[in-house]
């Protein structure tokens, strides 16, 4: 027999348990909303007033399945999530244009965000850092379907970052701030990728 | 023996080749030519799918590693570059460890990485023979880095034009059905190869 003061403890619990529930799921739609929201609000492109300086660019090549590393002279912010934001909305830029070397339509507005936080919990200031890219979905969606063309677009994003942020030795992939299994439909984005990856893409060597 | 994967299938068409036709379906009518190839030849050969059916990316790791296979295929499509496309997974290789006889499902692939590699240089040395065109690359594919077996996923695309004539339109597009039959006879060709290279191996094994 269930005593009456523990149908009620129950009853509470249970309604305590709920409510938690209820506001915690509410919690997770407005982060949501705000990471969404702030794909509006960040600049597409670097301010005109900051001074132009030189990136590398690792631009795919479909052809050949190789990368090619390209200075292009550029604006670019302090802030290093921004700085990496715009030198990637170039790479993009690149892709989208007419008879591009890997095309993919999008452009610089494919990046949402783009996130840089310590590898290691107690790491220094100076120690290696994790970019976590977020991908626009239309992005996702617009992306030419394949092993070959998915794979170069994710290690040329790789590259990239690497290459102007050395610090930066791992990278993750969002799309619309949450994670996604594929690109397209072929390479994997759940996973951690390497920086030094995108090093090894050579055209006819694995 | 031979798994052959024949990727995407039912609710997952894949890309959209020129034609109109879904990979699922170019991939399918692959893997039942080479099956019938290597058959002829006194190859087992099992198949993820033989019909327009959705297999989970894990299902297809499972059958493959559940048939100790010499060489597992993974087979793809793409408008996107030319040519043959071998991929070799992207993981690190881990030597296999003595005692151990349990591999992590989502990294299987890396204690097998070196064959991988090995048994893309058989198919890349008998694709070029056949007078194809071949790049290899490294790649995350969840299927493929789950296969604890050698694999290298294939993606074929149109024949390149002629050498020196880049912006001419294929040499042979994809639904050309000499073009299928003569990637599926080198594929047939290097997968016999593989078999010999093995067994001489074996051979030589104290």
């Amino acid at each position: 027999m269930i005593s009456r003061f523990q149908t009620i403890l129950f009853c509470v619990l249970l309604a305590i348990s709920i409510a938690m529930g209820a506001v915690l799921w509410h919690l997770r739609d407005r982060a949501h909303q705000r990471l969404v929201a702030g794909e509006d609000s960040a600049p597409t492109s670097a301010p005109e007033v900051a001074p132009a300086e030189q990136a590398t660019l690792l631009v795919a090549n479909d052809a050949d399945n190789s990368m090619l590393a390209q200075v292009q002279s550029l604006p670019l912010p302090q802030d290093p999530g921004a700085r990496a934001r715009a030198i990637l909305g170039r790479l993009l830029d690149l892709y989208a244009a007419p008879k591009a070397t890997h095309p993919v339509p999008g452009g610089a507005a494919s990046v949402g965000q783009v996130f840089l936080m310590p590898t290691q919990a107690d790491s220094q200031s100076t120690g290696p850092e994790m970019a976590v890219v977020n991908l626009t979905s239309a992005f996702a969606a617009s992306h030419p379907s394949g092993v070959e063309t998915e794979t170069l677009t994710l290690l040329s994003i790789c590259g990239t970052l690497h290459a102007n942020l050395p610090r930066v030795t791992q990278v993750r992939f969002l799309v619309d701030g949450r994670t996604r299994s594929t690109l397209a439909g072929h390479a994997d984005l759940t996973r951690t990728y390497l920086a030094a990856e995108a090093d090894n893409t050579e055209g006819q060597h694995p | 023996m031979v798994v052959l994967d024949a990727a995407h299938g039912g609710d997952d068409p894949g890309a959209k080749l020129s034609d109109g036709q879904p990979e699922k379906a170019f991939t399918l009518a692959l893997s039942v030519r080479l099956r019938s190839l290597l058959g002829a030849r006194g190859m087992q050969v099992i198949t993820t799918r033989e019909s327009d059916a959705t297999i989970d990316l894990n299902r297809r790791a499972e059958i493959a590693n559940h048939a100790n296979a010499q060489a597992c295929l993974s087979l793809h499509a793409s408008e996107t570059g030319t040519g043959i496309h071998l991929f070799v997974s992207s993981l690190s290789p881990a030597p296999p460890r003595e005692g151990v006889r349990f591999l992590a499902w989502r990294t299987a692939q890396s204690a097998w990485v070196t064959r991988s590699v090995a048994l893309a240089g058989v198919l890349n040395s008998v694709l070029l023979h056949a007078g194809l065109s071949v790049t290899l690359g490294r790649t995350a594919l969840p299927a493929v880095d789950s296969m604890a077996c050698p694999a290298v996923a294939i993606e074929v695309a149109p024949e390149s034009a002629a050498a020196g004539a880049p912006g001419e339109p294929p040499a042979a597009p994809l639904n050309d059905p000499a073009y299928q039959a003569r990637v599926a006879e080198a594929l047939a060709a290097a997968m016999l190869e593989w078999r010999a290279d093995a067994g001489r191996m074996e051979a030589t094994q104290p």
